[in-house]
């Protein structure tokens, strides 16, 4: 990737206790790319994500965007530069209705009352050119499948505008249509120049979608591959740490050498 | 990548407003192999259908989900007003009905503080205590000490905000469970308000000063019921077709006419009936007016502003909430400051009740009476849910039940245990409800 990413990590390390959860991570995203970020249970994936987030911050390191250094103390500060989450618990009040749980926090007024009908309809249009299929964007959230709470969860991330999108494991709960439609979704968001992070264990959606997958194993990165020069074997090797070796330490290297 | 333009990017989206999110470019811009795919409309959605028979149907379908609503609590009031009405007809008189009117705004006022509470998950255990506490305030103020009585009442009102906010901190930042905080005040302003009275204990109001007359004014002119009647119906009429019509205009769903003019003929023989047994007696009393405008400007906020949304927010998930951005402490704050000024206003209806602040006032029952109100009402113990309109009917279930046993001249000991049974009852159907909602995918 030529150019400056616009979200780059130097060198994150954080400590919970006694666990060294993440050391000296590097990590970057430029602008109209899908990176993965791959690694086994306990690896430091949401770690890394809840430190981009706002959610914790990071004993060491700096995290830069658009080239300069900034601290996000808070999930605000995060969702103000542009960076927004979908976690895996998804986070949608059950008792608020769909338009409700999309608008929640950044609600549209008029005259100072919420304007219902604009963001009714704005989030009719959303959730259509998205093609996603909710019943009604009026019934509670509690009364949405799975798959229908993932997908809104996601419209919700892109009602903010913002640059790069971090989905964390977007398809784990989701069925083959679905799943599909999630895809399309993010291949959606690389074309109109967002930096996507999308945190997975399924391997054909990474190999799906993914321009740059990293890899991280226990708290360190493990390399960063290029899809396209990549096989599915020696990502799960880099994983589960069968292959530690000169050359995916040159090959990331060779990746994070170019800024 | 930015400067060489090698992707294109039509403009900053960090830049652009939400308002002009929704342009046809960006994120938004039409998915030309799935949008083509898929229809718009969910085959599997129950549409409702047009007019009196698909509100029927969807009413039938609301109340086997376990949406009760207001439901059982209209029905209670409606057994109960049966039961005494037929047991002792001065009950069912006009002259009782509108004093009962008057007597269940004080704990009606505080049982909106409580609504709001509630709406959290949380509770206020210290409201009785902060309501005795600032009518001693007022009356202190007022009648011992020759204050102006607008500058007591505020200072009464602003005693109970700030005691709102020394609870709120504690629970908000400090971190002890609003149980513990608002019981510990329940104990704490219940001594200073002894502290305040001193040692003769009651101070009587003057009987014109403005608490007084907030209770004792009553509009005799029959017009006075009539057309506050027929304001409430005209504007509810106007601002529901106002919004069909809006709704209509952006394309999206909107109430069918007939369902308009079924919910406002309803409420039209409702509000005309309370009217007309006003006029039958002396007529529309200021407390009652005071709050219903109350119930109608909080139900509002609560409903139609983002601070209202952020309060519901925080009742269905507080993480949820806190990830949207929301400022937690501050409305945790707020909603308690606001639970015990509005704990304030109830207590100088109170106060205005029995023309004195005493060593009394706030005790016994109050407490549980308020928040029985607001659930009985409709409001879930359990967060989320609830309106302000719930603190009427609660306060009206529970005034019914005093006022009617006191007709009977059954004793405190009897009134007791009835009121206990139906604060029980209604938490039973509350936790049912919710059960029910949970099984049919509502909760």
């Amino acid at each position: 990737m030529i150019g400056e990413p616009v979200l780059a990590l130097r060198g994150i390390s954080k400590r919970f206790g006694a666990v060294q959860a993440l050391t000296d991570i590097e990590l970057e995203v430029h602008q109209g790319e899908v990176v993965a970020l791959v690694g086994d249970n306990g690896a430091g994936k949401s770690t890394l994500v809840k430190s981009i987030a706002g959610v914790n911050q990071p004993d060491e390191g700096v995290i830069e965007w658009e080239g300069k250094p900034v601290t996000i103390h808070r999930p605000q500060d995060a969702q103000q530069l542009g960076i927004a989450t979908v976690y895996q618990d998804l986070a949608l009040c059950d008792n608020l209705d769909v338009v409700g749980n999309l608008f929640l926090g950044r609600e549209i007024k008029r005259f100072g009352v919420l304007n219902e009908v604009a963001m009714e309809k704005r989030s009719r249009t959303l959730l259509n050119t998205l093609s996603i299929r909710i019943p009604s964007v009026r019934i509670p959230i509690a009364s949405l499948s799975g798959g229908q709470r993932q997908t809104v969860a996601i419209a919700r991330s892109l009602v903010g505008s913002p640059k790069v999108v971090i989905l964390d494991e977007p398809t784990a709960a989701l069925g083959v249509e679905q799943t599909a439609q999630v895809l399309d979704l993010v291949e959606r968001l690389r074309e109109q120049g967002l930096g996507v992070i999308l945190i997975s264990h399924n391997m054909a959606d990474v190999m799906a979608v993914a321009d740059r997958i990293a890899v991280l194993r226990l708290g360190r990165n493990n390399g960063v591959f290029d899809r396209r020069s990549t096989s599915q074997e020696e990502i799960i090797s880099a994983i589960t740490g069968a292959t530690d070796n000169a050359v995916t330490r040159r090959k990331a290297r060779g990746t994070e050498g170019t800024e | 990548m930015t400067d060489d333009g090698s992707t294109p990017r039509s403009d900053d989206p960090s830049r652009r407003h939400p308002e002009d999110f929704m342009s046809t470019d960006g994120v938004n811009a039409p998915v030309p192999v799935a949008a083509q795919a898929t229809p718009a409309v969910d085959p599997r959605l129950i549409i409702q259908q047009e007019g009196v028979a698909g509100y029927l149907k969807e009413f039938r379908r609301r109340l086997g989900s376990g949406e009760l609503g207001s439901l059982p609590v209209v029905l209670a009031l409606i057994v109960i007003w049966a039961v005494f009405g037929s047991l002792n007809s001065t009950f069912l008189s006009a002259q009782n009905l509108s004093n009962l009117s008057q007597q269940i705004v004080g704990t009606g006022m505080i049982a909106i503080g409580v609504v709001f509470v509630l709406l959290l998950g949380e509770i206020d255990l210290s409201v009785g205590s902060v309501s005795g506490l600032c009518a001693a305030i007022f009356a202190v103020m007022n009648v011992t000490h020759g204050v102006n009585q607008w500058v007591a009442l505020l200072a009464a009102l602003v005693g109970g905000a700030i005691v709102g906010l020394i609870q709120g901190l504690f629970f908000a930042k400090v971190g002890v469970p609003a149980f513990v905080v608002t019981l510990a005040g329940n104990l704490a302003w219940n001594g200073l308000m002894l502290q305040i009275l001193g040692a003769n204990g009651t101070v009587n109001l003057s009987g014109h000063d403005i608490v007084s007359r907030l209770y004792t004014t009553i509009y005799g002119q029959v017009t006075a019921a009539y057309g506050l009647a027929l304001a409430g119906v005209v504007l509810f009429l106007a601002a529901a077709l106002q919004e069909a019509n809006r709704r209509r205009r952006a394309g999206v769903p909107y109430r069918p006419l007939s369902d308009i003019v079924l919910r406002t003929a309803v409420l039209a023989v409702i509000a005309f009936l309370a009217a007309y047994t006003l006029n039958q007696y002396k007529g529309l009393p200021l407390a009652l007016l005071i709050f219903l405008i109350f119930i109608v400007v909080l139900d509002f906020v609560l409903r139609r502003t983002s601070y209202g949304r952020q309060i519901f927010a925080l009742g269905g998930n507080i993480e949820g909430a806190r990830r949207a951005g929301i400022n937690i402490s501050w409305i945790r704050i707020s909603v308690f400051m606001i639970a015990s000024t509005m704990a304030a206003v109830g207590g100088l209806f109170l106060a205005a009740q029995i023309q004195s602040a005493s060593q009394t006032s706030g005790g016994g029952n109050l407490l549980m009476n308020c928040i029985a109100a607001a659930v009985i009402g409709g409001t879930s113990l359990f967060g989320g849910r609830g309106k302000t309109w719930s603190a009427l009917l609660g306060a009206l279930v529970i005034g019914s039940i005093q006022s009617g046993m006191n007709i009977e001249g059954l004793s405190n000991a009897i009134q007791f245990m009835v009121t206990g049974a139906v604060l029980l009852a209604a938490v039973v159907i509350d936790s049912l409800s919710r059960r029910t909602q949970k099984a049919a995918g509502r909760a």
